[in-house]
């Protein structure tokens, strides 16, 4: 996984609560058995004029110019601000893995939905919850000035905006410490294997209807 | 020391140890099934692990796989090349596999508890976030990503950090005709999408209790919905009828001590939880979605609601935009509302109760003219063949429905199952996000009693009337 370090951002606003899974990568794109090429699609059915589909070209696909994203105000940006519940719906991680291929690398919001909240870590896309009042005010100065950007510092816990004002937020230090060295988390678990089969053989013992299947 | 919940009593018999507030959890069943998992076994191979406890695994195809004539294969290219991945990596795996040809293949959420492999006390995980449906077996049950799937297939263990307890007690009797998705459904409208985000949800309370197995699965399945990763019953003599016989219950002398175990699986009377919240069950009416998220819900006698009586600015905009992409315009009473297509199926409402509740409403009677298609997708193969001995496909196809092979379909359209552009739905399934059963689709959720009753009336009508 990459590791996270302190990014400074522009910043693109998606002003709508209850942003789902199903809006972030639509279906079709899930029979992908790939890992990659998720970013060409992520937002598809708001992002394109046009009906797309896996052996479609999205190059050639006419663009929603109303869309926010295809605004060229936003482009390159890499900071996503959004509304509460984000990510709600489905458990795909494709929906994180087309966020981190369209380029994101933040999404601030005011709350997550759980799965996806989990799912983004694991791709090195660091979800920030802010309260509501200063993702309002975020919203705000991203509308009034076109070029805004945001400093998002890991370490210290800390979105600031580029008038200089900080607001903290907070992660749990277990995710921090992957996130920002990039860590193989199934090789620490693997660390713990011998308490893995300690645990099984008590298990056995104490619930053996759970292992004679 | 307060009692325990009943997701303390589970969680704790999991941990197999702690760090900074993060458990390791163990897991004990892992369902697998095609969209999610590819990329999870790549990983595996890429690493050069292997599957630490393959007897933990039930893998099976549903959201790819067509749910008409199979003799001919998958005809898109993509959805053929994913089931064919997860045929040769259960193979190479040597896993439990049902296949597309085996008559057990299900919707992964119906194949489990249906075969005994969900049991109560369990973790259960898989690749999809309505493995909340397992819950009603007292089980930890939870959707993960594909990262985590290649985690549990690597470590049998998950690292995890509990999530804050919600206790929501239907009280009192429901009235003649509401079911577990009425339930479900105003429990949604009543706590919102987000109202369970961080929460596992325990579904407590006389209503509770009084529903079958099929119902409480009903209603975990949606936990999802109420933002809740997990939501759980407690285990009671409904709970353990069920599980009793099945093939891969325990039997003998071991099962005699399992249902002794599972006895304890229950909130403790004096247990705390960080959130309660009661709903009278008496109040709850037919419910039917209008917008394009689960909360969206009125009673079917109510009408289509206004945003401009809405407060909160940023709810009124997010119900404009539903109302917009539903073609609805508010104060239209919700019998006005008519359906092109219905739908009865997915992981919410696909068991053989469901299809009996829809038949009862059917029974000698026409599917609407104005109604283009009405179809009936059972949950596994084997709820079909149990349908067909009581003659329920004879009562669905008698009245103009198509009886079709088991499998996600039309509940999110990954399959040739789709709506087209603007057509509108009566669907039994539990997402009405945009486009989720079709680009440009209009879905209504309802239970298949209601489902059933639209397909007749041709428009939403109280199911009750029939
Ligand atoms: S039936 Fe629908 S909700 Fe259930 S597993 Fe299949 S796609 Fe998901």
């Amino acid at each position: 996984m990459r590791a996270f370090e302190t990014l400074d951002g522009l910043v693109a606003p998606m002003d709508l609560p209850n942003v789902d899974t199903d809006a972030i990568i639509p279906k079709q794109y899930l029979k992908s058995i790939k890992r990659t090429g998720f970013g060409p699609n992520a937002f598809d059915n708001w992002r394109y004029l046009d009906e797309g589909g896996p052996e479609i070209d999205d190059s050639s696909r006419r663009l929603n110019p109303d869309f926010v994203l295809n605004q060229p105000r936003y482009q390159g940006a890499e900071v996503l601000l959004a509304r509460e519940n984000f990510g709600c719906g489905s458990s795909r991680e494709h929906a994180v893995w087309a966020l981190d291929q369209f380029g994101f690398r933040v999404v601030i919001a005011p709350s997550f939905a759980d799965i996806f909240f989990n799912n983004a870590f694991k791709s090195g896309l660091l979800p920030v919850i802010l309260p509501e009042a200063v993702v309002n005010q975020l919203f705000e100065e991203v509308a009034a000035s076109e070029g805004y950007r945001l400093t998002v510092d890991l370490d210290n816990e800390c979105v600031s905006t580029p008038s200089g004002e900080r607001f903290a937020f907070e992660t749990d230090p277990t995710r921090r410490e992957k996130l920002r060295k990039g860590l193989d988390e199934i090789g620490m678990t693997l660390q713990h294997a011998e308490a893995i089969r300690a645990y099984e053989a008590k298990r056995a013992v104490e619930a053996p209807w759970l292992f004679s299947a | 020391m307060a009692g325990r919940t009943l997701y303390d009593k589970v969680w704790d018999s999991h941990v197999v140890r702690e760090e900074d507030g993060t458990a390791l959890l163990y897991i004990d069943r892992h369902l697998v099934h095609e969209v999610t998992s590819p990329q999870a076994f790549e990983g595996l191979k890429l690493a050069d692990r292997p599957v630490w406890r393959k007897q933990s695994i039930l893998a099976v195809v549903d959201h790819n796989v067509p749910t008409t004539d199979r003799n001919n294969g998958i005809s898109d290219p993509t959805a053929r090349l994913q089931v064919e991945t997860l045929d040769d990596n259960a193979a190479e795996q040597d896993l439990t596999y049902f296949g597309i040809g085996d008559v057990r293949q299900g919707i992964v959420h119906v194949i489990g508890p249906e075969q005994g492999a969900t049991l109560p006390g369990m973790t259960v995980v898989c690749g999809d976030s309505h493995t909340s449906t397992h819950g009603a077996f007292g089980a930890l049950a939870f959707g993960i990503g594909t990262s985590e799937v290649e985690h549990v297939l690597a470590t049998q263990c998950l690292p995890q950090q509990k999530s804050k307890s919600m206790l929501v007690s239907v009280d009192g009797e429901v009235v003649a005709g509401v079911t577990a998705k009425d339930i479900v459904l105003h429990i949604i409208g009543v706590i919102g999408t987000a109202g369970g985000t961080g929460y596992t949800i325990e579904f407590g309370g006389s209503a509770i209790r009084a529903l079958s197995m099929e119902g409480r699965m009903t209603v975990c399945n949606m936990s999802i919905e109420a933002g809740a990763r997990a939501g759980m019953v407690a285990v009671d003599d409904t709970t353990i009828e069920y599980v009793q016989g099945r093939p891969f219950s325990p039997r003998g002398d071991i099962a005699e001590r399992a249902v002794a175990a599972w006895r304890e699986l229950r909130s403790d009377d004096d247990a705390v939880f960080d959130q309660e919240v009661r709903i009278d069950a008496a109040s709850i009416q037919p419910q039917v979605s209008w917008g394009t998220s689960p909360e969206m819900v009125a009673p079917v006698d109510g009408v289509v609601p206004d945003p401009s009586a809405e407060a909160d600015e940023t709810r009124a905009a997010g119900m404009r935009k539903a109302l917009e992409y539903m073609d609805l315009k508010p104060g239209t009473a919700i019998q006005d509302i008519p359906v092109d297509r219905v739908f009865i199926g997915s992981c919410t409402n696909s068991r053989i109760e469901d299809l009996r509740a829809a038949a009862s409403v059917i029974k000698g009677r026409k599917v609407a003219n104005s109604v283009t298609q009405a179809m009936v997708v059972p949950g596994s193969g084997l709820v079909r063949k149990q349908a067909e001995e009581e003659g329920l496909d004879a009562v669905f196809i008698a009245a103009g429905f198509e009886w079709r092979l088991p499998g996600c379909s039309m509940c999110l359209a990954m399959n040739p199952d789709k709506l087209l552009d603007g057509e509108r739905c009566a669907s039994t399934s539990n997402r009405n996000f945009e486009g989720r059963q079709g680009a440009g689709g209009r879905t209504h959720l309802v239970s298949p009693a209601m489902a059933a009753a639209a397909a007749i009336a041709g428009h939403f009508v109280d199911a009750r009337q029939f």
